[in-house]
């Protein structure tokens, strides 16, 4: 066995989009960064910084925090409507993956989803790195011919009378759903609405949760 | 190139199939696929739409059949040797035969290039050829390089959503033919303009194209 497949649970393994060749790939990775370190190419202090950036520090509570905000003040959220990205600089979250956001508002009569079809494009200072279902095939391909089919795996049933509308994130923007404030939220404090704020209702595969 | 990766609208994948609670990564190779692929992106020597269209090049059935990291690490591996900074015979041995011709960004600077980002909005007056609520249709090419338009949009027609500005042109940025600057638009098509009766008629899809991707309708 291999430190991969030790880290696999066998039942999750094939819930995700992972080939069967850990050993032979973790060693080819291994080689390819001791060369680049040996040429002097990548700084290894440079690389543990940057695993400890994205595993640690940016991730979709960034997003929560928006998203909370947003809900509770209107004049915010304007900002956050019209011009996303500067919305979002606010609040301390800006750089790579998402240089220029753009926020959507799911109500009542609208849903938002977003996708990148080509690739895995996703606002990273927001949400983080995505998660392996956003970057493989099945979402990739089937969120835009029958969105509402892949929202109902996520457990999001829309009305009929709903309009989904599917964002493919071809271009630079990066695009955030804005969910709707679930009932039963009002009078509670932004920290506590963040906690309602999940991953996938920003990506729009989710609902806000209910408050307990 | 009309490779794997334009997935939009295929079938036969299978459900979605999320993981609850997932990790950030799955194993110590992706941890440090991923930070390898970000550092040495930062030493200049390529950009973005070029680091696309070097995975894009993985072999479709390849593709298909490995998994996101494993494609990032393709594109690596790629893009060192085609920008001369392994040679093939270093990437094949994993004994470095010489010197880099460039140093290592150090870790003092990482932080700043991560939070800066990259430039793909131009500062440009230059006009735009397209105006929101005015239809358009998207050329039916093929092109062998780079591009940005999905095949399941090509040929059809849509409705410009909203202008975003002037941004680099991924298509001719990633195939080597320089940043062409450009508006790049929010392009809203019907579901069933796409898809066909079977589609919800309520349903849009929005897709950020380019002005060299489109014509007047």
């Amino acid at each position: 066995m291999t430190q991969e497949t030790h880290e696999h649970s066998p039942d999750l393994h094939h819930d995700h989009d992972h080939s069967d060749v850990p050993a032979a790939l973790a060693l080819r990775v291994k080689a390819l960064e001791s060369l680049l370190v040996e040429k002097g190419l990548v700084d290894p202090a440079a690389l543990d910084y940057l695993i400890d950036l994205y595993e640690t520090k940016i991730g979709p509570r960034n997003g929560a925090r928006v998203v909370a905000r947003a809900w509770t003040d209107p004049a915010y959220k304007k900002r956050l409507l019209e011009k996303g990205g500067n919305a979002i600089r606010e609040l301390g979250y800006e750089g790579r993956q998402g240089e220029d956001i753009v926020v959507v508002e799911n109500t009542p009569g609208v849903h938002n989803v977003v996708v990148c079809t080509l690739c895995s494009c996703y606002p990273w200072p927001v949400l983080g790195l995505p998660p392996v279902w956003y970057k493989a095939a099945p979402y990739r391909s089937r969120v835009v011919i029958d969105p509402r089919g892949v929202l109902a795996e996520f457990g999001v049933s829309l009305p009929e009378a709903t309009e989904v509308r599917v964002w493919d994130s071809t271009s630079e923007v990066r695009y955030m759903v804005l969910p709707e404030r679930p009932a039963g939220s009002e009078g509670m404090s932004e920290e506590a609405l963040a906690d309602l704020v999940t991953r996938d209702c920003m990506i729009g595969t989710g609902l806000a949760r209910a408050p307990k | 190139m009309n490779g794997a990766h334009d997935m939009g609208g295929m079938q036969g994948f299978g459900p979605v199939n999320p993981e609850t609670d997932e990790p950030v990564f799955h194993a110590e190779w992706e941890r440090r696929a991923f930070a390898i692929t970000l550092a040495a992106g930062s030493l200049g020597k390529w950009n973005i739409d070029q680091s696309r269209y070097a995975r894009e090049k993985q072999p479709p059935a390849e593709y298909l059949a490995t998994s996101y990291y494993e494609h990032w690490l393709y594109g690596l591996e790629r893009l060192l040797v085609e920008r001369g900074l392994l040679t093939a015979e270093e990437l094949k041995s994993g004994k470095a035969a010489g010197p880099a011709p460039v140093a290592a960004v150090g870790v003092e600077r990482m932080g700043e290039i991560i939070r800066k980002g990259g430039a793909h909005r131009i500062a440009s007056d230059q006009p735009a050829q397209f105006k929101p609520g005015q239809k358009v249709r998207v050329r039916n090419h093929h092109p062998i390089g780079h591009t940005r338009a999905p095949r399941y949009v090509r040929g059809r027609e849509g409705v410009i959503d909203r202008d975003h500005g002037v941004f680099v042109f991924a298509d001719t940025s990633g195939s080597d033919k320089g940043p062409k600057p450009q508006h790049c638009y929010v392009v809203r098509f019907g579901a069933q303009d796409l898809w066909g009766p079977e589609a919800n008629p309520r349903d849009v899809l929005l897709i950020d194209l380019w002005d060299d991707h489109l014509d007047a309708v």
